[in-house]
């Protein structure tokens, strides 16, 4: 595959080539990144959320791998997973015994639920030899306890990799590292902000895909597809239709098929946020690029990182507070809380985000998705009657 | 037997024997039911927790009183009661697809929060979030927070993702007993913390603990004196919920064990609701929590059969004390609690789950693995093929599968379950005589 080159300038051929990479399940940008030079090596994460930082500082890929998608056909993995068990992790074994992640040379299961954690221990039960980490995150925001056990973590995180890679990670690496993703955050930013500015130019389903690039390039390759993104959505004059404006919640995992994205879009709804691939973004704030790394780190993930079901929220009456705020900031007129079928995180979060909204009248429907669903018409009209409601009944 | 009463149940009128470790263990849940629902005359402060991590003895030393919502969600499952909360919490908004204890919780306080003595429980004064080994702990005390409205403490324990527990897993949960659950306890109950009274109370833990090992070992023999599963949720009863630490529990397991040594000696089977178990058929080890709503008809399947199970990972749930010697440690109070939390069941990779499940079937010489898979219980069940594929290699030995649920009682098929478990025992029998392994039912 042809990786990025920086001429290739116009809207079309930067999503085309983000389609590209969405739709290739062998990973083979990733795969070409590492046979280009002896030695590197590629450690997968799956969401939500780890340090890529570390992982680029050891000069390894950090390579999201985010189930399976509705390309692929899952027969192994249905043999791992009972039926009432979420579709993510039983694709992405099926990645794995069909060989698709055989260039893969370490695994990390984030604490995002209890089946992510599981699929863990059976990633150690059958590939023994390959390196596998369920990366824990600290539930206690403070620095004296939560943070100091969670810089050994990154410690322990680094120690791993430094051990496959046989090469010390250094401060000045780390650093230099976090900021190339300092960067990357802020042209993530950029581009969801322009989304919300002028949602009928940059539309969800291209910003989808943009993001899914940054799940499989290096991070200064994604760095600069986003910028020239940027500058092309800019000169793109597209109409401007009577959309509804909403957040969409709760597919921060297992993720919807593109036809979602593109059909609340053609239901009447401009989607001006989103919680799809929060490690774009988790930190919200710049990560200082001197003094000591993993604290800085630690000390971002603690005071500074997103929201979501997977992440304790210590005060009552902050919960929903993420969410709400995001509807006045992006100036939403309503939340469509989208969560994958079999979801604990998020299902069992949406009745306290849900009355969090009703409390400040924020209009709001959901419903459930596989990473396969099929047929969408059924979302497109639940989607464009929500819209029709806003347009009709809401503030004006 | 020495100490056994005969009393009548009213609805069957038909004759029951208990042990007196049972009639221990009814009054010792029946004051307990009584005291939380009485807190606020008593004048005693309710704090809310989970079995998993259940520090009962750190509760204690403020004078509080323990309440366990999967416990209350157990004992509405047993009385039928909690079909019909799940499905109001469900019109309520929440999904079908969740934890069906969650759901039991919300639908009850709905109904205003009714304990099994038929009395209001109180609002807890504090919601102990100790959440080990199951992601939605952390959910179900946000939900029961946004209700209540009271104050929580969290307790998060890391999970132990490489099978170990570490130092830096260990250090982090002391200090946040030191930091923010011992400040917490002490502010909510007026009751300053004194670490003797801990210590004191971890002893009597210990006591207990070495009693619950040897009834649960005492499966070894042939007969198993006892049922490891489904007489075994009984046996873990007080060690697993407001009574760890006490004298009562000492003294019912120390009951327990003089009856069981009793069984032993007379080469009796476990006792079952239809009486003592006749021929041993069958020695099985079982894999995940039991369906609750129709506990007696699942249990009957079985013991009808002849099917005795000699170990199961459910009894390790509220924590392990077999597998690798645990036992709670007053010389070291803090630590002890962290690695108790740690080293609860759910909260081991599932690595350890298989080489613990491999264990038991060798030490207690089972014919095979059988595995409840729970719907809405996502920490067990997800993993749980896997579990059973890697048994079958290592061991050789058959392992089947069935599926129920907690307190659901729609996803509990009778006619379904029972012809899994009798193709089971089939089976088992082919291999028998094969004497070679056989493949999963």
């Amino acid at each position: 595959m042809d990786t990025w080159v920086k001429d290739m300038r116009k809207l079309n051929d930067i999503v085309d080539y983000c389609q590209t990479l969405y739709d290739d399940l062998n990973f083979t940008a990733a795969r070409d990144w590492k046979a280009a030079k002896p030695g590197r090596h590629v450690i997968g994460y799956m969401p939500t959320y780890v340090p890529r930082e570390i992982i680029h500082a050891a000069g390894m890929l950090p390579l999201g791998v985010l189930g399976g998608g509705d390309n692929l056909e899952v027969i192994h993995g249905d043999a791992y997973y009972q039926s009432y068990i979420c579709r993510i992790p039983r694709s992405t074994i099926e990645l794995a015994v069909t060989k698709r992640l055989n260039f893969v040379d370490g695994m990390l299961f984030p604490s995002t639920c209890d089946v992510i954690r599981n699929l863990s221990g059976i990633w150690k039960l059958l590939y023994p030899d390959v390196y596998s980490r369920y990366f824990d995150v600290p539930q206690n925001f403070t620095s004296a306890v939560g943070g100091t056990y969670y810089v050994q973590e990154l410690r322990e995180l680094a120690e791993g990799l430094e051990g496959i890679s046989g090469t010390k990670i250094t401060d000045e690496a780390l650093n230099r590292s976090i900021d190339l993703y300092n960067k990357n955050r802020r042209l993530v930013n950029d581009v969801y902000n322009v989304r919300q500015v002028t949602p009928w130019k940059a539309l969800s389903w291209e910003v989808y895909l943009l993001m899914r690039a940054g799940m499989v390039l290096p991070v200064e390759e994604h760095s600069q597809l986003m910028t020239d993104y940027l500058a092309a959505v800019q000169a793109e004059d597209r109409p401007k239709r009577d959309n509804c404006r909403v957040i969409v919640q709760g597919s921060f995992c297992e993720q919807p098929p593109l036809n979602l994205v593109k059909s609340i879009e053609l239901a009447g709804c401009y989607i001006v946020d989103d919680d799809y691939m929060l490690v774009n973004r988790w930190l919200q704030d710049e990560v200082p690029t001197d003094g000591n790394p993993m604290e800085n780190l630690a000390d971002a993930f603690l005071n500074y990182s997103g929201e979501t079901a997977c992440k304790y929220v210590p005060e009552r009456e902050d919960k929903g507070k993420f969410l709400i705020d995001a509807v006045r900031e992006r100036r939403a007129e309503g939340v469509i809380f989208a969560a994958p079928s079999f979801c604990d995180p998020a299902l069992l979060d949406r009745p306290m985000l849900s009355g969090a909204l009703a409390r400040e009248n924020i209009p709001h429907i959901s419903f459930k998705y596989a990473e396969n669903s099929g047929q969408m018409q059924p979302i497109r009209e639940q989607a464009g009657t929500f819209a029709d409601t806003i347009k009709l009944w809401g503030e004006a | 037997m020495s100490n056994q009463t005969q009393i009548t149940t009213p609805a069957a009128s038909q004759e029951v024997i208990k042990d007196a470790s049972m009639l221990k263990q009814k009054a010792m849940i029946a004051d307990n039911y009584d005291k939380l629902t009485r807190a606020k005359e008593l004048g005693l402060k309710v704090a809310s927790t989970y079995v998993p991590g259940n520090l009962n003895e750190l509760i204690m030393c403020f004078d509080m009183l323990n309440n366990l919502p999967e416990i209350n969600a157990i004992q509405n499952g047993m009385r039928k009661k909690s079909g019909g909360m799940i499905m109001d919490a469900e019109k309520m908004g929440h999904s079908e697809d969740v934890c069906t204890y969650v759901k039991a919780d919300i639908g009850n306080m709905a109904k205003g929060s009714i304990a099994p003595n038929g009395k209001p429980m109180p609002v807890p004064d504090l919601l102990l979030l100790s959440y080990t080994g199951c992601f939605t702990f952390l959910k179900w005390f946000e939900l029961l927070r946004d209700q209540y409205g009271c104050e929580t403490a969290m307790l998060h324990v890391p999970y132990t993702g490489d099978g170990i527990i570490t130092d830096n897993m260990r250090d982090y949960v002391v200090k946040q007993l030191k930091e923010v659950l011992i400040p917490t306890l002490e502010r909510v109950s007026g009751v300053k913390f004194d670490i003797d009274r801990l210590r004191e109370y971890l002893r009597q833990s210990a006591k207990a603990e070495d009693d619950l090992v040897w009834v649960l070992k005492s499966a070894k023999n042939t007969p198993s004196p006892i049922d490891a599963y489904f007489g075994g949720v009984f046996y873990i009863g007080p060690i697993f919920t407001a009574f760890r630490g006490t004298p009562d529990a000492v003294e019912y397991y120390q009951l327990l064990r003089g009856e069981i040594e009793q069984r032993i000696a007379a080469r009796m089977g476990p006792v079952t609701p239809d009486g003592d178990l006749g021929e041993e058929k069958y020695r099985l080890v079982v894999e995940g929590p039991p369906n609750w709503t129709s506990f007696r008809e699942f249990w009957k399947m079985f013991y009808e059969e002849g099917a005795v199970v000699v170990a199961s990972t459910y009894t390790k749930v509220g924590g392990v004390y077999d597998y690798d010697g645990f036992r709670h440690d007053p010389d070291n109070p803090l630590e002890s609690l962290a690695e108790y939390c740690l080293g609860c069941y759910t909260n081991r990779n599932l690595p350890t789950r298989v080489d613990m499940i491999e264990q038991y079937l060798e030490d207690y010489q089972a014919d095979g693995l059988l595995v409840n898979s729970i719907k809405s219980c996502n920490s067990f069940s997800a993993g749980q093929l896997m579990i059973m594929r890697t048994i079958e290699e290592r061991t050789g030995k058959p392992a089947a599968f069935i599926e129920t649920d907690l307190v659901d009682p729609r996803y509990f098929s009778p006619a379904n379950v029972k012809n899994r478990l009798e193709s089971y025992f089939q089976m088992i029998e082919q291999k028998r005589r094969a004497g070679g392994s056989a493949r999963a039912a």
